[in-house]
This record gives C-alpha cells, sequence and structure tokens, in this order.
C-alpha cells in the first residue's frame, strides 16, 4: 500500500486545525508504508496558499481544486470532485477529518467509489501484513472496535484532535486538478449560514472545553464559564450537557454525549455536571478531565482525572483569575 | 405526502457493554434493546409532516433479525402506518445496509425518506448520504427542522458554529438531528392501534459486508478520581497539577 490522499479542510485559504491533523496522519501511514501522501484541497481561488504548510506536513504533493462554486462546502459538488481524484490518482488509502464536513462528506464519497467507509477513527496504523489497521469507538465510546476493510481503497474520517500534528522540511509542490465545478447541476442549494456562538471553536474541534450542566443553575450564570473559556485562549470552546440544551439554556449545537457530539480535547471541564452515562459517552477520550462539582458523590469524579468538590460559583472566578495570570506571566 | 423511515434496533443509552464470548461483539444477555433515539426523532418528523399536511401515510423499513419487530411495534405505536422488516444481517458495514435499503426503496414512491443522523450503536453516521448516493437523490444531513415548500423542501442543518439552510429538490434524503421534533410517547391506544398495522417481513437483498471487526474491546478505565480539594483553595493546586504534571496550560 502506497498512495495515500489526505482530503484537508481550508478556510478562507487558511488551513483548518483537522486539515494539519489528517495530513499529519496520512504522512505517519505513508512512512510505516514506504509509500507516498499527497493532498486534496477543495474551496475557492487562492487556497493553494495551503499548500507550503501542507509541505510541512508531510505532502509530496498538493493536489487543489479551485473554484468560485467551491467556495462554500456543497455535498454534491464536492463529493464529485473528490471521487474522480481518487479515482484518477489511484490511492489506496484515503483520509478525511471526522468534523461535520467530512462527515457528510465521506459516505457519499464512499458510495460514488463503491467501498465501505469507517467514521470518527481514533487510531490508524499498519499492521503486520501491509493491512491498514483502524480503531474505532462504538456505543459512543463504551466498546472500541478493531476493524479491517477488505476494499479499495480504504476509507475514513479521523477524530478531531486524537493525531498529532506532525512537521518536517519540506514544501509541497501544487498540482491544480481540473475541476468540472458545473454547479448548476448539483441538487443540493446551500441558501444561508446563520452562526451561533460567535468566533470561537466549535465544541467538537476545540482542544480545550469548558462544559457546563444544571449546577449553572441559570443561563444568566453562562458569562462565568465564557470568562474561564476565554482565559484558556483561542482554541477553547464551550461544551455543555443534555440537561441545560433541553431546558433551552444553550443550543443544541453546544451539546457533549450520546445525542449530541463526541469530542476529545486535551483538556475537558465539567463544570455543574454530574457525569450521567449519556455524558460520559461524549467527552470519555479527553486527555485529561477536570471535574468541579459540590457533591462529592457524583460519578463525574469516577472519570475525572483531577476533581475540586466545592460551589462552582466560588471556584470558577478563582479558577479563571488563576488561568489569566499564568498565562500573562507567559 | 408520503414518508419512509428507515429505523434501528440499538441496546438502549443506559445499557453497560459488556463484551461477548467471541471477542468481537457484545453480550446482549439482559440488554435491553430500544428504538434508536434519532431514527425515534426521524418518526416524529415524519408523523408531524403528515398531521400538518393531512395526508400520505408514514412507512418504517429496518434491516434485521425478526427481534426487530418490537421495534417497527414501537414506531406503529407512536403513530407510522405500515412497517417492512427486511431480514438480514446487520453489521458495521452501512454501505451494505445502504444497498440493502436502497433494493428495497428503489421503487417507493415516497418523496422523502428520513433516517436518524446517526446510529446509537455503531455510530457510523453514514448510512443515510449513502443510500441517497445509490437512489441518486439530494441528501441533508443533521437536520433539525424542514418545511416542504411544492416539489422543494428546505432544511436547517446544524453545522459547525451554526445553522446552515439549504434546499433540496424532492424527493429527497434527510437526516434528522435534534431540535425541533421532540418525539412523543406512544398512547396506550397507540399501542393498541400498532398490534393491528400491517407489518411485513421478507428476505433482505443479500449484500457481502466488506468491513469486518477484529475485535471489540472495553476502553480502558480512566484511572481518575483524584480529589485535588475542597473549595477555591484548591484552585492553585489545580492549577499547578494541569501544568506541570498533566502538561495542559
Ligand atoms: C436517550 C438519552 C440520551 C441522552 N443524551 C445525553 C447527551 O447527549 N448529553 C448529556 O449530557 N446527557 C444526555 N442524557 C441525559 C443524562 O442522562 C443526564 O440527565 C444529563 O447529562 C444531566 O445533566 P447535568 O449533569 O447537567 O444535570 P444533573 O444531573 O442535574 O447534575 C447537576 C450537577 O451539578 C451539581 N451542582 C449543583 N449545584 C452546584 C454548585 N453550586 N456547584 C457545583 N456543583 C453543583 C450537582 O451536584 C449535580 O452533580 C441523555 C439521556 C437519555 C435517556
Ligand atoms: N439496519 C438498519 N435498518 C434500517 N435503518 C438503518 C439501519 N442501520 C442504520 N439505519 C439508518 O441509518 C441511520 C444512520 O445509521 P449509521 O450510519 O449506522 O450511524 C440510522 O439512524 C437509521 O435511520
Amino acid at each position: 500500500m502506497s498512495r495515500i490522499l489526505a482530503v484537508v479542510e481550508q478556510k478562507d485559504g487558511v488551513l483548518r486545525g483537522t486539515g494539519r491533523e489528517v495530513m499529519s496522519a496520512a504522512a505517519a501511514l505513508a512512512g510505516e508504508t514506504g509509500g507516498r501522501a499527497d493532498a486534496l484541497v477543495l474551496g475557492g481561488p487562492g487556497v493553494e496558499s495551503t499548500a507550503s504548510e501542507l509541505g510541512t506536513h508531510g505532502a509530496a504533493s498538493v493536489k487543489v481544486a479551485s473554484d468560485d462554486a467551491l467556495a462554500i462546502y456543497n455535498p454534491d459538488g464536492y463529493a464529485g470532485v473528490v471521487a474522480s481524484a481518487v479515482r484518477s490518482g489511484e490511492y489506496e488509502v484515503v483520509i478525511l477529518s471526522a468534523t461535520g464536513q467530512g462527515k457528510d462528506l465521506a459516505p457519499r464519497v464512499a458510495a460514488l467509489l463503491d467501498v465501505p467507509l469507517a467514521q470518527d477513527v481514533t487510531s490508524l496504523s499498519a499492521g503486520a501484513d501491509g493491512q491498514v489497521e483502524i480503531v474505532r469507538p462504538v456505543y459512543s465510546g463504551k466498546a472500541f472496535a478493531r476493524i479491517r476493510i477488505n476494499a479499495s481503497p480504504i476509507l475514513a474520517t479521523i477524530r478531531p484532535n486524537v493525531f498529532q500534528p506532525t512537521e518536517r522540511a519540506g514544501t509541497g509542490e501544487v498540482e491544480t486538478v481540473e475541476v468540472a465545478a458545473d454547479s448548476g447541476t448539483w441538487p443540493t442549494k446551500v441558501l444561508g449560514f446563520t452562526a451561533a456562538g460567535g468566533d470561537i471553536p466549535d465544541v467538537a474541534e476545540a482542544s480545550v472545553v469548558v462544559s457546563g450542566g444544571r449546577g449553572m443553575r441559570d443561563p444568566e450564570n453562562w458569562g462565568l464559564l465564557e470568562d474561564l473559556r476565554s482565559a484558556l485562549g483561542d482554541s477553547a470552546g464551550l461544551g455543555a450537557s443534555r440537561a441545560v440544551v433541553d431546558a433551552g439554556w444553550r443550543p443544541h449545537g453546544e451539546q457533549v454525549g450520546q445525542t449530541g457530539k463526541t469530542v476529545a480535547p486535551k483538556l475537558y471541564f465539567a463544570i455543574g455536571i454530574s457525569g450521567a452515562i449519556q455524558h460520559l459517552a461524549g467527552m470519555r477520550t479527553a486527555g485529561t478531565i477536570v471535574a468541579v462539582n459540590k457533591d462529592p458523590d457524583a460519578p463525574i469524579f469516577k472519570v475525572a482525572d483531577y476533581g475540586i468538590v466545592g460551589d462552582l460559583f466560588e471556584v470558577l472566578p478563582r479558577l479563571t483569575e488563576e488561568i489569566r495570570s499564568l498565562r500573562s506571566g507567559e | 405526502m408520503n414518508t419512509i423511515v428507515c429505523i434501528k434496533r440499538v441496546p438502549d443509552t443506559e445499557t453497560r457493554i459488556r463484551i461477548g464470548g467471541d471477542g468481537t461483539s457484545i453480550d446482549s444477555n439482559g440488554v435491553k434493546f430500544v428504538l434508536s433515539p434519532y431514527d425515534e426523532i426521524a418518526v416524529e418528523a415524519a408523523l408531524r409532516l403528515k398531521e400538518s399536511t393531512g395526508s400520505g401515510e408514514v412507512k418504517v423499513v429496518t434491516l434485521g433479525d425478526d427481534s426487530s419487530q418490537e421495534t417497527l411495534r414501537t414506531a406503529l405505536a407512536m403513530g407510522a402506518d405500515s412497517a417492512v422488516l427486511l431480514q438480514g444481517v446487520v453489521t458495521q458495514d452501512g454501505l451494505a445496509t445502504a444497498k440493502a435499503l436502497a433494493a428495497e426503496l428503489g421503487e417507493a414512491e415516497a418523496p422523502l425518506i428520513l433516517l436518524g443522523v446517526k446510529a446509537a450503536d455503531d455510530d457510523q453516521q453514514q448510512v443515510g448520504p449513502m443510500l441517497a448516493t445509490l437512489l441518486g437523490r439530494p441528501c441533508a444531513t443533521g437536520v433539525s427542522r424542514f418545511n416542504v415548500e411544492g416539489d422543494r423542501v428546505r432544511c436547517f442543518r446544524e453545522v459547525e458554529g451554526g445553522t446552515e439552510e439549504v434546499e433540496l429538490p424532492l424527493p429527497a434524503v434527510l437526516t434528522i438531528t435534534k431540535g425541533e421534533y421532540e418525539p412523543r410517547y406512544a398512547s396506550l391506544k397507540g399501542i393498541m392501534a400498532a398490534k393491528r398495522k400491517p407489518l411485513e417481513a421478507r428476505p433482505a437483498a443479500e449484500i457481502e459486508s466488506r468491513l469486518s471487526i477484529e475485535t471489540l474491546e472495553l476502553p480502558p478505565e480512566r484511572a481518575g478520581g483524584r480529589i485535588v480539594g475542597e473549595g477555591p483553595d484548591a484552585v492553585p493546586e489545580l492549577v499547578r497539577i494541569l501544568r506541570e504534571e498533566a502538561n495542559v496550560l
């Protein structure tokens, strides 16, 4: 197995964090198997600006599909471009991000290429027999399945924040992909987008997540969580338990758990969250879990690496203050 | 307007998962099975569409073994009109599932096919857009609300950072997420009526799975449980640990 394609996401000509992860994962697999990893980037005119960065993450060649019609994600348009790039490049492994976009796109590509798909993969490596070994969570993270795909190409999306970006010296050589972006024939029309939470990263992609539960008592109190989040920096996002989403305090887009998002940030704060099994399902693969809860027997403490027992209304401001002063001292 | 909803039987989300003797599947002894949560929401969405237009039928379809009849009856009790059980083996290969469903639904005259955004067991999040692609129909995923307007459907999708609005021509396939359609409880009358509603069972098209499970394992237990202290006075120590021991600040 030698030819690997990373389908990377960009925004306004800037490579997204998950794009670095996909490229690095592809390069690592290529390293293990003695193959080569290329990148495919789709977007409006100017997206070739991502090429040199992709090169440093291991892209031998960067295929650029740029067209005004590809400036925003359209599933019909994107699936066609990706499938034809995979066919013409004769790729044997194709990796995408398990972001909202990647998870929408990959199944369509799979159906066009007539191959199975593994979504939300947490480990991807070359097995002893040269096969690709894939591990993915099932039962919302209550179990992990080691799987094999008996078809070519092997198609997978990888969970954000799990694969570390790696760098090397090198620049990707740019290769322009001719796209027949005849948007008139795409049945899906994207009409508009309403931003929910301002300019903070989505909870599924943020590398640090601050989540609040019913213990926050009132939606007015979310300012306290937002203060902690902003003290933690630009890559921190906000999450919520289902109890507070059901109460209408927070949008469903922030819900972590079985019927919300699955997140794997390097640091997760559970503030006033009891730790019900359905919530744990969404965050148990986080790197480090911190819990603040006034109930010493709350189940969240069984999975938290570190806990503080106490009233969150006293602990939170202090935590924000300490983290702020730590970071300003750097 | 006729609507078809694809539904799946899955272990209850409260279930503690134990690995079965074969090491590749769960031990289903004592496990309670339910209609997958997002599929329940999709059934609700279909029922509301029927109620608001005052016409059409809601048909639920599942690929599974005979125990899935119970799941179909749950949907019938909520208010679906008819049910089809495609008897076959369910695997993690969503494309094989999509092909079996496509073989059944290719001819069906339903302008809308609804699915859950993901099934609560395999979490593959793929059968909907695969089915749509196989049928040559457009598909919107993660739809929290939709309106049928003539021969088109306008959908509100939950995407990263907000809500996206898309429009698709009918016939179309939608995968439904939480939002507008809080599922109803089946009434006693509904449960009684469900027993007499049509439920057809027939063998599914045989499609080979090309995704094999080598092993299934429980996640490593999180060591957990280290209480740093009580109240705000414990904060400096927590911050020190996060910085110096966990290396995450
Ligand atoms: C099918 C299904 C799917 C579900 N999916 C999800 C899901 O995706 N995500 C999810 O989160 N849940 C989900 N749930 C719900 C889940 O079972 C719990 O009900 C929910 O997670 C509880 O939310 P919570 O922890 O915010 O509230 P609670 O359980 O009420 O916990 C509040 C916590 O705050 C603490 N507290 C209160 N006041 C203070 C204070 N002043 N200082 C410090 N601590 C305080 C309390 O001790 C308590 O532990 C699902 C349930 C079902 C049946
Ligand atoms: N065996 C099945 N029978 C009918 N519908 C299914 C089946 N498996 C999955 N689906 C549908 O596809 C959706 C997504 O499943 P998945 O891609 O496995 O996460 C589910 O919510 C169901 O609506």
